[in-house]
C-alpha cells in the first residue's frame, strides 16, 4: 500500500457550505457537517449558509432525547431572509448568532467563494 | 465570475431549482440532470420556472437523463439546450466554478 499524501500546505480557499434540508429526516445535514469538520481540519476558510428547510437545522430548543438521535444543531452561520419568512421564523428563533441576509446579499457572498458545496 | 449550477431534483418534489434561480447571478448557467430534467419539459405546471429566468440564465439539460426517463419524444422548453456527457464536460470547463445543488 502506498501512502497517500495531501499537500495542502499554504493552500487556503474560501468555502461555503449551503444547508438546504431539515435536520433529522435525511442524512444530508449530518453529511454537510462532516464536510465542514474536514475543511476545518485542513484550516480552510468556511461560511455556513442555511436556506430552504436548512433553516430548521438551527431552530432553538431541539430536543432529540426521545428519538435517540444526536442533536447536532450548528451554532453559527448565515441564513436567507426569504427562507425564514416563508417558514414563519425570525432571527430570534435560532440557536445563536446567525446573520440574516436577503437573497441578493447571499448571492453576492456566494459569488465571492472559491468553492460552494450544498446538501 | 461565471457559475455553472447543476440541479438534480424534480421541481415537482423539491424547491431546489427555485432556490438555485433565486440565488443565481445573471450570466450563469443551469444544467438540469437526473430528476432535474423534468423542469426542462414544455407545458408542465413547473415550466414557468425555467421560462421566467431565460433572459438571465442559460439552461441546459443532459440528454441521457431525458432518454433514461422516456422523455425523448416530449418537447423541451424553447431555448433549453440538450447536451451529452461531453457537453457537460465542456460546460464545466467553460465556467469559473461549479455548484452542485442537492
Amino acid at each position: 500500500m502506498s501512502e497517500v499524501e495531501f499537500d495542502t500546505e499554504g493552500v487556503k480557499k474560501k468555502f461555503m457550505f449551503v444547508n438546504t434540508k431539515a435536520p433529522y429526516g435525511t442524512i444530508y445535514a449530518l453529511e454537510v457537517l462532516e464536510m465542514i469538520m474536514i475543511s476545518a481540519a485542513f484550516e480552510q476558510h468556511a461560511v455556513i449558509a442555511f436556506v430552504d428547510d436548512g433553516v430548521f437545522q438551527i431552530k432553538k430548543g431541539q430536543n432529540t432525547k426521545a428519538t435517540g438521535m444526536k442533536n447536532f444543531s450548528p451554532t453559527y452561520g448565515v441564513v436567507e431572509k426569504e427562507s425564514i419568512e416563508a417558514r414563519g421564523l425570525a432571527a430570534d428563533d435560532f440557536v445563536v448568532d446567525v446573520e440574516v441576509l436577503s437573497s441578493a446579499e447571499l448571492a453576492d457572498l456566494m459569488a465571492e467563494q472559491d468553492v460552494v458545496l450544498s446538501g | 465570475m461565471s457559475m455553472l449550477y447543476t440541479v438534480n431534483k424534480s421541481p415537482f418534489e423539491r424547491p431546489t431549482l427555485e432556490t438555485c434561480l433565486r440565488l443565481a447571478k445573471p450570466g450563469s448557467a443551469v444544467l438540469l440532470i437526473e430528476d432535474g430534467v423534468y423542469a426542462a419539459l414544455a407545458g408542465t405546471a413547473k415550466s414557468a420556472l425555467v421560462e421566467a429566468n431565460q433572459g438571465d440564465v442559460t439552461f441546459y439539460v443532459l440528454d441521457s437523463d431525458i432518454d433514461a426517463r422516456g422523455l425523448a419524444e416530449k418537447p423541451l422548453i424553447d431555448g433549453v439546450e440538450s447536451v451529452d456527457y461531453g457537453g457537460f464536460v465542456d460546460l464545466v470547463e467553460k465556467h469559473d466554478s461549479v455548484h452542485a445543488w442537492l
